[in-house]
C-alpha cells in the first residue's frame, strides 16, 4: 500500500496488466465499452417493435381483482390462476384493499394467508382422498440417495447449523395436526 | 403487468407479489405478451445452453453489469451459486483487473476457480470475512460488489434463521452487509440477490457513510440476450458447464431436495421430462 494515498486508485497491487488478462480468460474485455453492454443505458422507454399494441387490451375482470392501492388503475392484463379463495382468500383480499405496500400489515396478513392456504389445501386434499405425504413428497427420501450425511461433512458448511431446524418446521404442524384431530376424536368419544 | 404491488412487473411462480401468475412448470403455461416476450432459440445453441439463458446467466451478466465495472476493478461476487458463478465470468467480460467469489460450499468454490476463473474465499475457514477480503485487496476493498446471496444466507444463525426460518424480516441481509464493509468507499454494490418485501437488518449507515452506489433489480432478461448469444457463440462463456444433475420427472421431489439442501455437490440441476 501506498502510505502516502491510502484511498486512492494508485494503491492498488496486483493487477495483471490487460494483454496478460486477455490471453487467460476467453472474452476478458469484450464488453469494455459500456455502450456495448446490453442494460446502457439504462432505461429504454419503447413499445416493443414485435408487439401489436401500444397500451395492451384491458382483460376481462372476472372478480374485483385485488390489487395494490397505489397503483392508479388495474393493470391491463393480470394473473387469474390464484383466485382468492376461503379465508386465506377473504385475509388476502383485506390485506390489498385496506393496507398499501408501505405498511407492515399488509404483508403480514399475505404471510399469514399463506399459511392459511397451506392448511386449506391440506384439508381439501384430504376431503379429495388425495392427503399430502410428508414423506415422499417433501423429498426427504433424497437424503439417502445423495448422500445426505457425507454431503454436510464435507468441506466448511457453515448451513448444517440450522438443518437440524427444517424437519421441525415442516414437521410440527403435522404433528400439531394430529394431536389437536385425537384430543377432538376422544371428546367426541366422550 | 403486475396488479398486486408496483415493483417490477409479473413473474412466474412469485405468487401474488407479482402478479398472481401460477409458476410454469405444469402442463400447459399461459403466455402473456407472446408476440414480445419469447425469442428464437439459434439452430447452434445446444438446449441445456438455452435453459441457463432463461434465468441464471442473463442475471449474473446483468449483475455484472450493474456493478459499472471499469478497466482493472478488483470485483467481489458475494455466493457461488449459478448467478454468483455467471456474474463473475461475466465480469471479466467487462474488464475486470481481479475476480474474487465468496461461498462456503467447497464443490462452488472449486467451480469458481475452475469455470469462472476467480479467485476464492470460503468464509466458514476465516474468522473475519470482512477482513480478510480487506488483507487480499490492500486493504481498500473492492471496487465492486455483487450479492448473488439473496434472503437465505448463511454466516450468522441470527439474521438466517429470523428470517429465512420465522420470516422476522423479509430476507437474511449477511451476505448485504459483508458487502457493504468489503466495498471501498465510494464503491459501487449490485445486489442481484433476492429479498422479501418486509425489512431487513441492513448496515445503511455504513452504506451511506461510506458514499456507496448501491443497485438493484430484477433481471430484465431479454434485453440482455442478443450479446448474451454473441458471447455463447464465441466461446466467451459455456453456461451448461455448471449443470451438476439432471433429474426425471418422476424423481422431482427427491431432486427438488437434493438442490434445496444442496447435497451430493449440488450446484445447477436441470429436470428432464423425457429421461424417466
Ligand atoms: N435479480 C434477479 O433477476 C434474479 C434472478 C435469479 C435469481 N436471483 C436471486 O439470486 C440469488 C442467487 O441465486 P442462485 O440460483 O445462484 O442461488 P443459490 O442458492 O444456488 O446460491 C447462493 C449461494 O450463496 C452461498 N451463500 C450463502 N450465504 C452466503 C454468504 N453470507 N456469503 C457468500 N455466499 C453465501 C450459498 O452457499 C450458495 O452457494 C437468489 O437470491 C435468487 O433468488 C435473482
Amino acid at each position: 500500500m501506498s502510505a502516502t494515498t491510502p484511498y486512492a486508485r494508485e494503491a492498488r497491487t496486483g493487477i495483471p496488466s490487460a494483454d496478460e488478462l486477455r490471453s487467460r480468460i476467453p472474452g476478458w474485455g469484450a464488453d469494455l465499452d459500456p455502450a456495448d453492454r446490453p442494460s446502457y443505458p439504462r432505461e429504454i422507454d419503447a413499445v416493443p417493435d414485435t408487439a401489436h399494441w401500444h397500451l395492451p387490451e384491458q382483460q376481462e375482470e372476472a372478480w374485483p381483482r385485488e390489487r395494490s392501492i397505489e397503483h392508479a388503475r388495474l393493470t391491463p392484463v393480470f394473473g387469474t390462476s390464484c383466485p382468492p379463495r376461503g379465508l386465506s382468500g377473504a385475509v388476502r383480499k383485506l390485506a390489498y384493499a385496506r393496507y398499501s405496500e408501505a405498511r407492515a400489515a399488509h404483508w403480514l396478513l399475505l404471510l399469514a394467508a399463506d399459511r392459511i392456504d397451506v392448511k386449506e389445501q391440506a384439508a381439501l386434499a384430504l376431503l379429495r382422498g388425495r392427503p399430502d405425504d410428508p414423506v415422499t413428497q417433501t423429498g426427504i427420501l433424497g437424503e439417502r440417495r445423495y448422500h445426505g450425511l457425507s454431503s454436510r461433512r464435507r468441506g466448511h458448511r457453515v448451513d448444517t447449523v440450522h438443518h437440524p431446524l427444517d424437519p421441525v418446521i415442516v414437521g410440527l404442524p403435522w404433528i400439531a395436526g394430529g394431536w389437536a384431530a385425537w384430543r377432538l376424536l376422544r371428546r367426541a368419544r366422550r | 403487468m403486475n396488479p398486486n404491488a408496483t415493483a417490477v412487473g409479473g413473474i412466474y411462480g412469485y405468487s401474488h407479489t407479482t402478479g398472481g401468475y401460477d409458476g410454469g412448470q405444469a402442463e400447459l403455461v399461459r403466455v402473456p405478451f407472446a408476440d414480445v416476450g419469447p425469442t428464437i432459440i439459434p439452430e447452434w445453441m445446444s438446449d441445456e445452453d438455452a435453459l441457463m439463458c432463461t434465468d441464471a446467466l442473463p442475471t449474473g451478466y446483468f449483475g455484472a453489469q450493474l456493478g459499472d465495472i471499469a478497466e482493472g476493478d478488483v470485483v467481489t461476487v458475494f455466493g457461488a451459486g449459478p448467478v454468483g458463478l455467471y456474474a463473475a465470468a461475466s465480469a471479466w467480460l467487462m474488464g475486470a483487473g481481479r475476480v474474487i467469489v465468496v461461498d462456503h460450499l467447497d464443490d462452488r468454490l472449486e467451480l469458481a476457480s475452475r469455470f469462472a476463473h476467480a479467485e476464492t474465499v470460503n468464509f466458514g475457514q476465516v474468522d473475519d470475512v470482512v477482513v480478510h477480503l480487506k488483507q487480499q485487496t490492500d486493504h481498500l476493498g473492492s471496487d465492486v460488489v455483487i450479492d448473488a446471496v439473496g434472503a437465505e444466507a448463511d454466516g450468522n444463525l441470527l439474521q438466517h434463521v429470523t428470517s429465512a426460518k420465522l420470516k422476522l424480516q423479509g430476507g437474511s441481509p449477511i451476505a448485504l452487509n459483508w458487502a457493504i464493509d468489503a466495498v471501498r468507499k465510494g464503491g459501487t454494490i449490485s445486489v442481484m440477490g433476492a429479498y422479501g418485501p418486509m425489512f431487513s437488518a441492513v448496515k445503511f449507515g455504513d452504506a451511506m457513510n461510506k458514499g456507496l452506489t448501491i443497485r438493484a433489480n430484477q433481471c430484465p432478461v431479454k434485453r440482455q440476450w442478443p450479446r448474451l448469444f454473441e458471447h455463447i457463440r464465441n466461446g466467451h462463456l459455456k453456461p451448461s458447464e455448471i449443470v451438476t444433475h439432471r433429474i426425471p420427472l418422476d424423481d422431482i421431489a427427491e431432486g427438488y431436495h437434493l438442490f434445496s439442501a444442496k447435497l451430493d455437490g449440488c450446484i445447477k440441476p436441470v429436470v428432464v421430462p423425457t429421461a424417466a
